[in-house]
Formats: C-alpha cells, sequence, structure tokens
C-alpha cells in the first residue's frame, strides 16, 4: 500500500531467513517422552537434587527488587542461598557492628555495584557518568572526613574507628540517591520521606519523637565527649569542631541546594519531552488520521460530519475524563479483545474488511498495549491507503513473544521513496515499538501490497 | 483477503482429478464442477448462487438437513456448499450422512459464525475446508475449484483455529497410549504455511516465501487436514469444549 504519510523504514525484510524461522523451533515440538515423568524417584530424592540446583541457580546475582528493605541485597542472598531473609538481615547487622562499619561499606559498594533483577548494569554504571553526583559525593566524603580527622585528633578512638567505612558508605548513597532509576527510586523516595518526616502527614507528635532522639543523640555525643577527656579546656576545641563544620555547610550548602534544584529540573525536562512525544502519537493516531479520513470523503456532508462528531467524541473523553483514544486502556481486556476492537472500529471507520486471525491469548500489560496501538495504526493505514478491500490481521501468542502481522493487498509503496522526514511509520509505529523493546518492519512494493510485522518480546513472569 | 488461500485459477485448473469411483462424469460441461448449496436462508443461496456465476454449475439447493441428504443422494454433486449452522443437526449432520455412502462428493464449509468448535467439527465430520460467508465471489470460485480437485481448503482462521488446537504442548497428552506424533502434532512446515495462510497469504505466495512448489503447498495443508480429520489428540476435544464454554 502506498503511505503517503510513511517515514523511513527497513525495506525489504527477509523473513524467511528472520526469527520466524527461530520460532519454528520452540520446544512445542518435543517428544511427549517419557510418559510417566521422571518423578518416580531415583536415589529417593531427585526432586531434592533438583531444588538445590535450582536454589543455587544459574547467572549472576540480582538485587531483588520485592520484598526488600534498603538495596534488596539481604532478600537476594536469602533467595539464592535459601536462608530465612530475617535471619539474613540479622546476620548483616551483626556482621556490621562487629566489624565496625566495614560489613556497611561492603553493604552500601554491593548496592552500587550489583544490577537489581532484570537489569544488565549496576547503578555504579550511570554513577560513573555523573559527574555532579560524583562531586557532590566527594564534597560530603571530605565534610565527614574532616569532621572525623578532628575527632579522632582529640582521641574519639571509638568514633574515629567508624570513620573510613562510615564516608564510604555516605559517598555510595549519594551516588545511589541521585543515579537510582524507576522503581528503585520511587521506594528510595518514600522510605526516606517517612524517615526524615517529609511526609507532613505525621502530625506534632512525629516532629516532637524527631527532637527527642536529637537531643538524646546530642546529649549522648556530649557526654562521651566529655566523659573522654576529663577537662573543660576541651570544650574549646569542640566549639572549634562546630565552627568548622558551619563553615562546611555555609560554604558548600548552596552548592548542594543547586544541585539537588538542577536535579529535579531535569527529571521535569525529560518527563515533559516523553509526555510529549505520547501526545504526538496519539493526536496522529486521531486526530490527524481523521482529518485525513474527511479530506478524502469531502464529497459525502453526511459521513463527514459523522466523522467529525466521532473524533469530537473521542477527543473530549481523552481530554476531559482521561481515557485514552481507542479505549484499549480498558480493565481485563486481553490481546485477542484488542484485536477484536481493531477490526470492529477499523471495519466501522473505514469499511474495509478486516480478517482478524487469533492465536492463543494474554492479558495486557504496558508493552502490550504499545504493540495494539502500533496494529491499529498499521491496520488504520492499510484500510487508509492500500486500495484494498480488505486486510489481513495476524497476533501469535508464544512463549517468548507476541507478534502481529498486517498485511493488505494493496498497491503497496517504495519504502525507499519515502522522505524521511514525514511521521506515520516512523514516529507512531517504529518508534513505539522501539521504547517498549519491540520492533517493527515493513516489507512492501509498488503493487505487491504490505506488510508491517510487529513482534513484542514477554517478560519471562508473564510466560504462561 | 478475506477468501481462502488461493492461486487462482491459473494455477486451479479444471477441476478433473478426482477419483473416478462412480464411472460418471465428475464434472459438467467445461469442466465446472457441479455444486450443491445448503443454508437455511434463501437470500444467501440466491446471492451464492449469483456470485458464483456460470463458473461452476449450482446442481440443487436444500433448505434443509433431511432434504439435503436426500438429494445430494440422488444428484450426486462435486461440491456440497454447506451451512454450519443449520436447525436439525447443522452442516456436521449433513456431511455425517453422506460421507460413509458416497465419498465422492466433497463438502465445503461456509459460516457467518465464528464458532471454532462448530467449524473443527464439520471439518472433523469429513469437510475439506472452510470460508467465511463474507469471502467475496471470485475466492468462492477458486475455494470450489480447489474442493472440487481434491485440495483442502483453508481460510485464515481455520489456519488460526488449527494452529491454536495444535499450539498446547503435546506433553498434555503424554499419558496416553495412543499418543501418535505422525498424526497428532504439526511439523514445523505445516506450521510455517499455516501461519501465512493466517497472516492473508495466497498459495503461490506462500510457495514463493517458502521457496516451494505450490503444489507442496497443497500437500502440506492436505496433511494438517488429515491430522485434524484423524488425529485423537485429547487437546483438540479438550480445545474445542474450552472454546464453547467461553
Amino acid at each position: 500500500m502506498a503511505w503517503p504519510g510513511c517515514g523511513r523504514d527497513d525495506g525489504y525484510v527477509d523473513e524467511h531467513t528472520g526469527p520466524a524461522r527461530e520460532r519454528q523451533a520452540a520446544p512445542r515440538d518435543q517428544p511427549p517422552w517419557p510418559p510417566g515423568g521422571w518423578h518416580g524417584g531415583w536415589h529417593g530424592q531427585p526432586s531434592f537434587r533438583r531444588h538445590l540446583s535450582q536454589r543455587w541457580g544459574h547467572g549472576p546475582l540480582r538485587r531483588a527488587t520485592g520484598g526488600r528493605l534498603a538495596g534488596g541485597i539481604a532478600a537476594a542472598i536469602s533467595e539464592r542461598t535459601g536462608f530465612d531473609v530475617t535471619l539474613v538481615r540479622i546476620g548483616l547487622v551483626v556482621a556490621a557492628l562487629l566489624s565496625s562499619g566495614i560489613a556497611l561499606a561492603a553493604y552500601v559498594v554491593a548496592w552500587l555495584v550489583v544490577p537489581a533483577a532484570g537489569e544488565e548494569t549496576g547503578i555504579i554504571s550511570r554513577a560513573l557518568t555523573d559527574r555532579r553526583g560524583i562531586g557532590l559525593a566527594a564534597g560530603l566524603a571530605s565534610v565527614l572526613a574532616m569532621v572525623l580527622l578532628i575527632a579522632s585528633v582529640f582521641g574519639v578512638g571509638w568514633f574515629g574507628s567508624l570513620a573510613w567505612p562510615l564516608v564510604i558508605s555516605v559517598a555510595g548513597l549519594v551516588l545511589i540517591w541521585r543515579n537510582a532509576t524507576g522503581d528503585e527510586l520511587a521506594y528510595l523516595r518514600t522510605t526516606a520521606g517517612t524517615m526524615i518526616g517529609e511526609a507532613e502527614a505525621g502530625g506534632w507528635y512525629r516532629i516532637m519523637w524527631r527532637a527527642i532522639i536529637a537531643i538524646a543523640l546530642l546529649g549522648g555525643g556530649m557526654a562521651a565527649l566529655l566523659t573522654g577527656h576529663r577537662s573543660s579546656a576541651l570544650l574549646r576545641p569542640l566549639g572549634g569542631e562546630a565552627l568548622v563544620i558551619a563553615a562546611f555547610v555555609v560554604a558548600f550548602g548552596p552548592w548542594w541546594l543547586h544541585i539537588a534544584r538542577d536535579l529535579v529540573v531535569e527529571r521535569q525536562a525529560r518527563a515533559r519531552a516523553e509526555e510529549r512525544a505520547d501526545m504526538a502519537s496519539r493526536v496522529h493516531d486521531s486526530v490527524l488520521q481523521t482529518l485525513a479520513l474527511i479530506q478524502r470523503r469531502a464529497d459525502d456532508p453526511q459521513r463527514v460530519v459523522q466523522l467529525a462528531r466521532a473524533q469530537e467524541r473521542e477527543l473530549r473523553a481523552w481530554l476531559f475524563d482521561g481515557q485514552a483514544p481507542g479505549s484499549l486502556d480498558e480493565p481485563g481486556v486481553t490481546l485477542a479483545a484488542g484485536v477484536r476492537l481493531i477490526q470492529q472500529e477499523v471495519e466501522a471507520q473505514h469499511g474495509t474488511a478486516v480478517e482478524a486471525v487469533t492465536v492463543g491469548d494474554c492479558g495486557l500489560d504496558d508493552d502490550l498495549g504499545a504493540l495494539l496501538a502500533a496494529a491499529r495504526e498499521a491496520t488504520v493505514n492499510a484500510a487508509k491507503w492500500s486500495g484494498a478491500p480488505s486486510v489481513s490481521l495476524f497476533a501469535e501468542v508464544e512463549p517468548g513473544e507476541v507478534s502481529i502481522f498486517v498485511r493488505d493487498r494493496g498497491q503497496g509503496f517504495d519504502p525507499a521513496a519515502v522522505p524521511a522526514d514525514r511521521k506515520g511509520v516512523a514516529e507512531s509505529i517504529k518508534a513505539r515499538m522501539a521504547r517498549r523493546g519491540g520492533s517493527a518492519t515493513v516489507r512492501s512494493a509498488p503493487g505487491e501490497g504490505t506488510e508491517v510485522t510487529l513482534k513484542m518480546p514477554r517478560p519471562p513472569a508473564a510466560r504462561s | 483477503m478475506t477468501g481462502p488461500a488461493s492461486t487462482g485459477p491459473a494455477s486451479t485448473g479444471p477441476a478433473s482429478t478426482g477419483p473416478a469411483s462412480t464411472g460418471a462424469p465428475r464434472t459438467g460441461p467445461r469442466g465446472r464442477p457441479r455444486v450443491f448449496i445448503v443454508d437455511d436462508h434463501g437470500l444467501f443461496r440466491a446471492g451464492v448462487r449469483s456470485e458464483l456465476g456460470d463458473r461452476v454449475e449450482v446442481i440443487g439447493e436444500a433448505d434443509d438437513v433431511e432434504p439435503a441428504i436426500a438429494a445430494i443422494s440422488s444428484c450426486l454433486p462435486d461440491v456440497v456448499l454447506l451451512d454450519v449452522h443449520m436447525p436439525g443437526g447443522g452442516g456436521q449432520a449433513v456431511v455425517a450422512a453422506v460421507k460413509p455412502v458416497h465419498p465422492q462428493v466433497r463438502f465445503l464449509a461456509l459460516s457467518a459464525s465464528d464458532a471454532p468448535e462448530d467449524v473443527i467439527a464439520v471439518v472433523r465430520a469429513g469437510a475439506r475446508g472452510y470460508v467465511t460467508k463474507t469471502i467475496s465471489g471470485t475466492d468462492l470460485v477458486d475455494a470450489v475449484h480447489r474442493v472440487a480437485a481434491g485440495d483442502a481448503v483453508f481460510s485464515p482462521r481455520l489456519a488460526g483455529f488449527v494452529l491454536d488446537a495444535f499450539a498446547a504442548q503435546p506433553a498434555a497428552d503424554a499419558g496416553r497410549v495412543s499418543f501418535d506424533p505422525e498424526l497428532d502434532q504439526l511439523t514445523n512446515r505445516e506450521r510455517e504455511v499455516l501461519r501465512l495462510i493466517a497472516r492473508g497469504y495466497t498459495y503461490k505466495e506462500i510457495a514463493r516465501e517458502l521457496y516451494i512448489s505450490v503444489k507442496t503447498v497443497e500437500t502440506h495443508v492436505s496433511s494438517v487436514l488429515r491430522k485434524l480429520q484423524l488425529s485423537t489428540r485429547h487437546q483438540l476435544t479438550r480445545w474445542a469444549a474450552e472454546r464453547r464454554l467461553t
């Protein structure tokens, strides 16, 4: 089909040698042997052996994202070794106390280096490119080091021994705070929020508690310092120490604030850019498509009014009720239902028959929602531009991926001849799929029709 | 494309390859297949008649199961266009009554509804294929010729049904003694062919895509049809039962 609105694409894709072939080798074809299974026992406990081999697992260690208190290290260790998570935590705390903080530093380093479950690289890989974060961590570490140095000069031994692990931990935590992503960041925010009392919901007694803890700490610290050195003359260096700290705060405070503010601005900008891309592809899907349709049907006033009214309804629903066009967002919609929805919609709006076939079915997540949106776009394109009386829409759910093929037998187009700056396939379909880790290929030639192949991998958890 | 996977009249050719078991001419004048239409809607029968035009010879029609069995048994058409849903047992009953007595009569199921279990039932009873009623006239003529020639006709939807029905791990049936991998499983190549049919490819396009001949495609499709009809996989019946429930 000719898609005037098409952007760049990959041209011919030889599917014969592509992933389609690999899918054929899916384990469905395994012979059904052995009939009785091998649970029958073999040295008594084969399942125990398998259990062990599963427990000691394969592949690198990953931090747990669920059921964690801080970095998810304890949960990961517990999952790997099979010990109870509480036991592991107690072990870690004891180790931290006995090793005078070295275990704590090790924990923070592990948090930085070990990737979270489902990710390839640890926080450290992002932190290394975060110059400001490194600067901030270095600044904070230097302040702390200075304080500890001064403390050790005055012979506060128990304080001094904690020094270097503490410096490493604080620097590490700063980097984690700045470079954590997605869910982890949200988790840190809420945890830290409740700890610092950022959420004001707690009311006055929370503030009171904080004051009591602060006073207790202050009192303890003062007492320790004073009893450690039975000479009131030491109060003067202590005052000096406080002054040094104050100096550091005054010197670095504005800088820290500035960094924090920059960080917020940067995040907002990124969120806005994503929002804009999303909005652009939605508007393209609905409003621009309808306008193009109205131009083509200009000789049929009744149809034009009907189209305009339908578009108005859809736009209002989206703008004021937050309901996305296409209504694929409704809860409980499965992939097969989504494909049927596309079929009905396109048949109703464009008068082109859609032959929809689905094999297998599964629930929708954000990725598959994006896949359906891309399929809808491809089907609408085919209905509008190909000139073919019908469009084939084939969706197949497999354990590892979901693929949708949209094919028409229309006029086709030369993918190489489409200007690179046109929207359509380029943004709406390919970018949408790429953003979610999927792929889209368009195969077309003048006179030969067009086939759009969309593939979205499924996360291991969703496989049944 | 709405219709069955077809290669067009050029490659289909006039139906002249049927088994000559009856001695009577298998085709009408000019190689036109003799067609009988069974459907309980008069309007639909008239529509099909006019769509088929003069490329086939319509020798009769019936609107119910009993008259259809009687008429088909007496006039012995090449192809019976059969509505899946009819009062009195549906298309399945017609196939079941005629097929054992007159194996040379071929059936092509036509259905407006998409209920997979009914379609599978008719095909398992002996129909050579299934097309939806939205099929275009030319495609329907092609499908009739193909069935008359003894080949199978798979619409994209039927291909989807079959893929779905055979999709589950055969391990689910592993406990059975009678599991026959020859019959109860599709080969990779057959699956490839079915996928392409479901994607709207014609036999000719499939042949080009897979670098095989149209004849080989037809062989694969016929083999799938055979498996569909003969397989005793639990999976098939369970699959159909599940579809009926939902």
